[in-house]
């Protein structure tokens, strides 16, 4: 049964993969498709997007019409189940003396965060991969977009991804035949393009992981897996079953026709299908265990059905926990330097990064009284604009740039949509405020910034030597703070989106100073707390996402990224996962691991 | 598949390479002891109600009311006095917006608690006030008396009671909100999705386009 529900493992695997999002889901795919006997360990529960989707769920049907609390932070039916900033029984704790408390997401279910997130997939470009020898600041990668180019190609054909080839600098152009063709935009987004062209802003269809149309499952598997037959087979039939987006229901839900792409309806399903692959959900890895020449045995978890510690053995480690999660798993993990499992350059739990994030909207008079057109589209934006000013840092007073994502319009109405009545319409009730809402329904448009951060020494989580959860682990401990570049890049969002938002007839005041940014961990695009490099005193792995302490112990995640550039990092952790794991299986072949 | 892979080699292999040598293992007593604790009971349910929900089934919020009867009359009230059924759809109470407040106001969450506030304070004024210029209750009121009364507070900038006018703010937003969130009035406002369309997204219909001058960029 590879859905290891009776709770026992095999005692020992080839690989044992932790975690089951883009990056675990990713590893487990791959390798078990060449024969790797996989065990992959996932912290929530088991989750079955095709049956839990609340595809067409209206908000009559759920506690406060669907609205955001606490509990549900982005609303009643986001995909995130056992998930969120905070998760009963599992704290975190910020360091005194920090200037923002971070804000520490988790998704506590199979297939991570992949079941929630914008499906944004934007390839990380040229520039983005040797930010230090451009401006002086950060760390080059251990690589060159060339080096990792043909895996993004392989990844945006497995998964499926719409968008256009725009030949921006530093926007790669995918290669012929590769993205699927984008959704026709909606009004309010012709509308904004028409204004970001008097302003200079390119505004260019989105690249989403949503499948526009089916995906080619006759030749694309020949394409990805030419020498393996069976791997070919396994994805063809895959691809099959996946359908076509059908233009309804908010991505954010997660997909039941699997039309978008989740780890739990992309990933895991095939990789299934190989018999290659044993799952264990509810198991929450405690630490890894090193032998005593260094290398990793086993993996030490807690049952959370049963509060059971168990170990399980294998060859390879690989770590997908998600980036703070795999930090602390390592910095809970003995070694001989005891300052955490291949850590010897004092880098694990440093560098950490999320995107910056800001937004501001208005209502645009000229989307008034409209008529009703459906315009739920692909769940999510079919445009948005690139960074335009990458050759003119110099002037801006900020290093490093953003792209844009923007929406509005008819969108399906939710608790608060209807707030701006408060000053079109004061004083108004009976007939007359129905003929306000049907004029104002649909009206507003906004705008949010996806920004680079640069990596200070001031953003890192270390371990709260007082604190545990509740199975005992110590906690992540956070510290923070933004640096001058973040906040000018903020202010520069703010004013960029006011000018467009005038442009379409708004108006919208900008945010000035450290009120124009989100709080850190809210964009939920945490990275870089276990660096790779190209040197072992400097950082944690690799290219190749190998620790260089432990050679059979490999990072697969949000946590090696260098920097974090403003496209958001799921796509490039597919492709780092992809690429990564075809090396790992060299060198096991070659009997180096 | 090829040959010599490891996962194909014999188990005797395997194990050769998994250990690495037998000097290693014996070493490491946390993988030579017994790999497997006794079971214990949870500190927390594994799967909360409010975190992860169970879709397959229409809920309401689980945590008790704190709306009285009386206060449930005055609050179907006024939601129908702001929102009547006419031409553009049916009344608030026909789509559960009075249940919906009462749903809100008894949240156990910190913005809900301070609009419980504002909200169960306001229904209190309401009756006063009603009591005070007709000797009735606001429920029992004609339209006309009704509206003589919201009149006086619904416009900051002519109200006579900014208490009033704070409550009437609060509530009126309550109630567009679980107007609008109610599918049966979407048809009305223009709200035209949540259906599944074939093919390719058809885009803006080229009269909007004409319409709104935006033939360059469309």
């Amino acid at each position: 049964m590879p859905l290891l529900l009776d709770r026992k493992t095999k005692p020992q695997y080839d690989v044992i993969v932790v975690g089951s999002g883009a990056g675990g889901g990713m590893a487990a795919l791959r390798l078990a498709l060449d024969g790797v006997k996989v065990l992959m360990i996932e912290a929530g529960r088991n989750y079955d997007p095709v049956t839990e989707t609340p595809m067409f769920h209206t908000p009559e049907m759920a506690p406060l019409r669907g609205d955001k609390t606490k509990d549900r932070p982005f609303g009643h039916y986001d995909a995130t189940v056992n998930g969120g900033w905070q998760v009963p029984g599992e704290p975190y704790t910020n360091k005194p003396g920090t200037e923002g408390n971070f804000w520490w997401w988790r998704a506590r279910m199979l297939g991570g965060r992949t079941n929630h997130w914008g499906r944004i997939s934007l390839r990380f470009g040229e520039f983005d991969f040797m930010p230090k020898s451009r401006d002086g600041l950060g760390v080059d990668w251990p690589m060159k977009y060339a080096d990792i180019a043909p895996w993004y190609d392989k990844v945006e054909q497995l998964i499926g991804v719409y968008g256009d080839n725009d030949g921006i600098a530093n926007a790669p152009n995918s290669s012929p035949g590769v993205l699927l063709p984008p959704p026709k935009p909606r009004v309010g987004e012709l509308i904004a393009k028409k204004s970001g062209k008097k302003m200079g802003v390119p505004i260019v269809a989105a690249h989403r992981a949503v499948l526009s149309q089916p995906l080619d499952w006759k030749n694309i598997p020949k394409q990805l897996f030419p020498n393996n037959p069976k791997a070919q087979e396994i994805i063809g039939k895959d691809m099959m079953l996946r359908a076509p987006c059908f233009w309804a229901t908010d991505c954010l839900r997660g997909c039941s026709i699997r039309a978008n792409f989740q780890s739990t309806t992309v990933l895991i399903p095939p990789a299934l299908a190989t018999g290659n692959l044993d799952i264990i959900t509810d198991a929450m890895v405690r630490e890894i265990i090193v032998d005593s020449s260094g290398k990793a045995t086993a993996v030490h978890y807690i049952d959370k059905t049963t509060r059971r510690d168990a170990v399980v053995k294998a060859r390879v480690v690989i770590l997908a926990a998600s980036t703070c999660e795999t930090s602390r798993i390592l910095l809970n993990s003995k070694s001989k330097d005891k300052a955490g499992l291949a850590n010897s350059s004092g880098q694990v739990g440093k560098n950490l990064m999320d995107s910056v994030g800001t937004s501001l909207g208005s209502h645009i008079p000229m989307m008034e009284n409209l008529p009703p057109m459906n315009e739920d589209g692909a769940g999510g934006l079919h445009v948005y604009s690139p960074w335009w000013l990458v050759n003119e840092h110099s002037k801006l007073g900020f290093a490093r740039g953003y792209h844009i994502e923007m929406g509005g319009g008819k969108k399906m109405p939710s608790v608060g949509g209807f707030k701006g009545l408060d000053s079109t319409s004061p004083g108004i009730y009976g007939s007359k405020l129905k003929q306000e809402a049907m004029r104002y329904y649909g009206a507003q448009f906004s705008f949010s910034g996806r920004g680079e951060m640069i990596p200070n020494k001031d953003c890192y989580h270390d371990i709260d030597s007082n604190v545990v959860d509740q199975w005992g682990i110590p906690v992540a401990r956070f510290h923070w703070k933004w640096s001058d570049h973040e906040i000018k890049q903020a202010e520069h969002m703010q004013n960029t989106f006011a000018e467009l938002l005038e442009g379409m007839g708004g108006k919208a005041t900008p945010l000035k100073g450290e009120a124009a940014i989100k709080k850190p961990g809210e964009i939920i695009h945490e990275v870089g707390t276990a660096r790779m490099g190209t040197k072992a005193s400097e950082s944690v792995t690799n290219q190749y996402c190998q620790t260089w302490d432990v050679k059979n112990l490999f990072l697969m995640d949000g946590s090696v990224l260098p920097s974090n550039p403003d496209k958001n990092p799921t796509l490039t952790i597919l492709a780092l996962a992809w690429r990564s794991c075809e090396w790992l299986m060299d060198e096991m072949k070659a009997q180096r691991i | 598949m090829n040959n010599d892979h490891p996962s194909t080699m014999n188990r005797r292999h395997a194990l050769k390479w998994l250990t690495g040598s037998a000097a290693a293992t014996a070493v490491a007593p946390a993988i030579a002891a017994p790999t497997e604790t006794e079971a214990a009971p949870l500190a927390y349910p594994l799967r909360s109600a409010f975190h992860d929900p169970d879709f397959s089934k229409p809920a309401t919020g689980s945590w008790q009311r704190l709306l009285s009867q009386q206060e449930l009359k005055t609050t179907k009230a006024l939601a129908d006095l702001i929102l009547p059924k006419d031409d553009h759809g049916p009344a608030a109470s026909e789509v559960g917006v009075s249940e919906f407040i009462d749903e809100w106001v008894s949240a156990p969450y910190e913005p809900q608690r301070d609009d419980s506030e504002v909200v169960r304070g306001g229904l209190g004024w309401l009756n006063t006030e009603s009591f005070r210029r007709f000797e009735k209750r606001f429920d029992e009121l004609g339209l006309e008396q009704q509206s003589q009364i919201i009149d006086d507070i619904c416009d900051p900038a002519t109200s006579v009671s900014p208490t009033g006018t704070k409550f009437f703010v609060q509530f009126r937003q309550l109630a567009l909100s679980g107007y609008y969130t109610h599918s049966a009035t979407w048809k009305h406002l223009g709200y035209v999705g949540n259906v599944t369309l074939a093919g390719a997204y058809p885009g803006v219909p080229q009269e909007v386009i004409e319409k709104l001058g935006l033939q360059d960029v469309a």
